[in-house]
């Protein structure tokens, strides 16, 4: 394969992660448990839709169609995002679960893009840094609070973590075109992601008084990357493509 | 919140009262349910004062930064962010505001009231240094 479409590859993956999961987290829009975090969650997943779009925009310089038509027109196999972020939201202990195993994978990925030998990229990866800084800040506070917070908190938090696990492990997903991106320094590859993910996410599960399930137990949930998704994924696109199915050029 | 009080307000959350949920017990308005407030300070870049810009709830200082950042700071310049629980801070009473009276008629505490500026401007022209007198 050769390195534009390796490269088309990798920001197809982290664009369709951002928004999918952007899409997910904006559902909880008015149903937040208290005002400040329904406000806090929704511009998260708000700034996950914006970063998206600039990925979006990169491939389109890259020779593929507008970020609209990327982002409304496919239906879930042309999809490259992880099972992980189209999960049904659940209760608001698995959707912080997934944003906190999300974001502190995305942490890392946007880190190693910020040097990127490929510069559009690595431009986006240092704009965009600061916001993932603070999504992981929120995610690791209310980790921290519901981890600690009571039996039921905690135990909710372990179930979460516990279902979540594998698919997190997903979003690691070997890809064909890895080696040209890791010999051209254009991404560290997913093994060294996942191996950077997991000295990042570990302590910060045991602080939170919650236990990493036991390594005999991991089986990734892979296939996302390849376009192969759970029953979840085409009913969110039908909902997120609504308007632009009924009017293509509606502006809002 | 007194007993009284009680009774009227069913819940601070308007969701909670909107929906008119019979049965259990929705009065409760003290801490668990209902966090305490914090008073957020907003600064717009570094070494100016942290303006007063509103509350947030918030169950600890941690999160209360998470909301301040989001309620405060999401759309403006800003260099920090303060917060403070609302509980230490210390006020004045409305019904003493008497002491403030007379204060804005106190024109000679007004910096506009020194007459510099001719001095100010003669120093100028004559390219003397600070060190000289005047």
């Amino acid at each position: 394969m050769d390195s534009i479409s390796a490269l088309k590859e990798l920001l197809y993956k982290i664009a369709d992660d951002q928004l999918i999961i952007g899409h997910r987290n904006s559902e909880w829009n008015g149903l937040g448990p208290m005002l400040e975090e329904d406000i806090a969650f929704s511009s998260m997943a708000q700034d996950k839709m914006g970063q998206s779009e600039h990925i979006y925009n990169l491939l389109h310089q890259l020779g593929e169609a507008d970020a609209d038509t990327v982002a409304f027109t496919r239906n879930a196999p042309q999809f490259h995002c992880s099972q992980l972020v189209e999960l049904p939201i659940g209760g608001y202990d698995f959707s912080i679960m997934r944003h906190f195993l999300f974001d502190s994978a995305e942490y890392i990925r946007f880190e190693g893009l910020k040097t990127s030998a490929y510069q559009p990229l690595a431009q986006v990866a240092k704009k965009f840094f600061g916001e993932i800084k603070y999504h992981t800040m929120h995610a690791n506070t209310w980790l921290h609070q519901l981890g600690h917070g009571n039996e039921e908190s905690n135990g909710k938090m372990q179930e979460s973590l516990n279902y979540a696990w594998n698919y997190a492990l997903g979003m690691f997903e070997p890809g064909p075109a890895e080696e040209v991106l890791i010999k051209e320094n254009i991404f560290i590859g997913e093994a060294a992601l996942r191996e950077k993910w997991m000295a990042m996410v570990t302590p910060l599960l045991e602080k939170s008084n919650l236990v990493v399930p036991s390594p005999a137990s991991w089986a990734p949930v892979y296939g996302g990357r390849i376009g192969e998704h759970t029953e979840y994924l085409q009913p969110l696109l039908k909902e997120m493509t609504e308007v632009y199915t009924i009017d293509p050029s509606a502006d809002w | 919140m007194s007993t009284e009080d009680n009774k009227t307000i069913i819940s601070l959350d308007p969701r909670i009262s909107r929906s008119n949920l019979t049965g259990g017990n929705h009065s409760d308005v003290d801490g668990l349910i209902h966090f305490q407030t914090y008073e957020v300070f907003h600064q717009s870049k570094r070494g100016a004062q942290h303006k007063h810009v509103g509350i947030v709830h918030a169950p600890n200082p941690d999160m209360a930064l998470l909301y301040a950042k989001e309620q405060y700071a999401r759309r403006e310049v800003t260099a920090n962010i303060w917060v403070a629980p609302s509980s230490c801070i210390s006020a004045t009473e409305y019904e003493d505001d008497d002491v403030f009276t007379t204060a804005p008629e106190k024109l000679y505490r007004n910096p506009a009231s020194y007459k510099v500026m001719d001095r100010i401007q003669a120093f100028k022209e004559r390219g003397m240094k600070a060190s000289d007198e005047v």
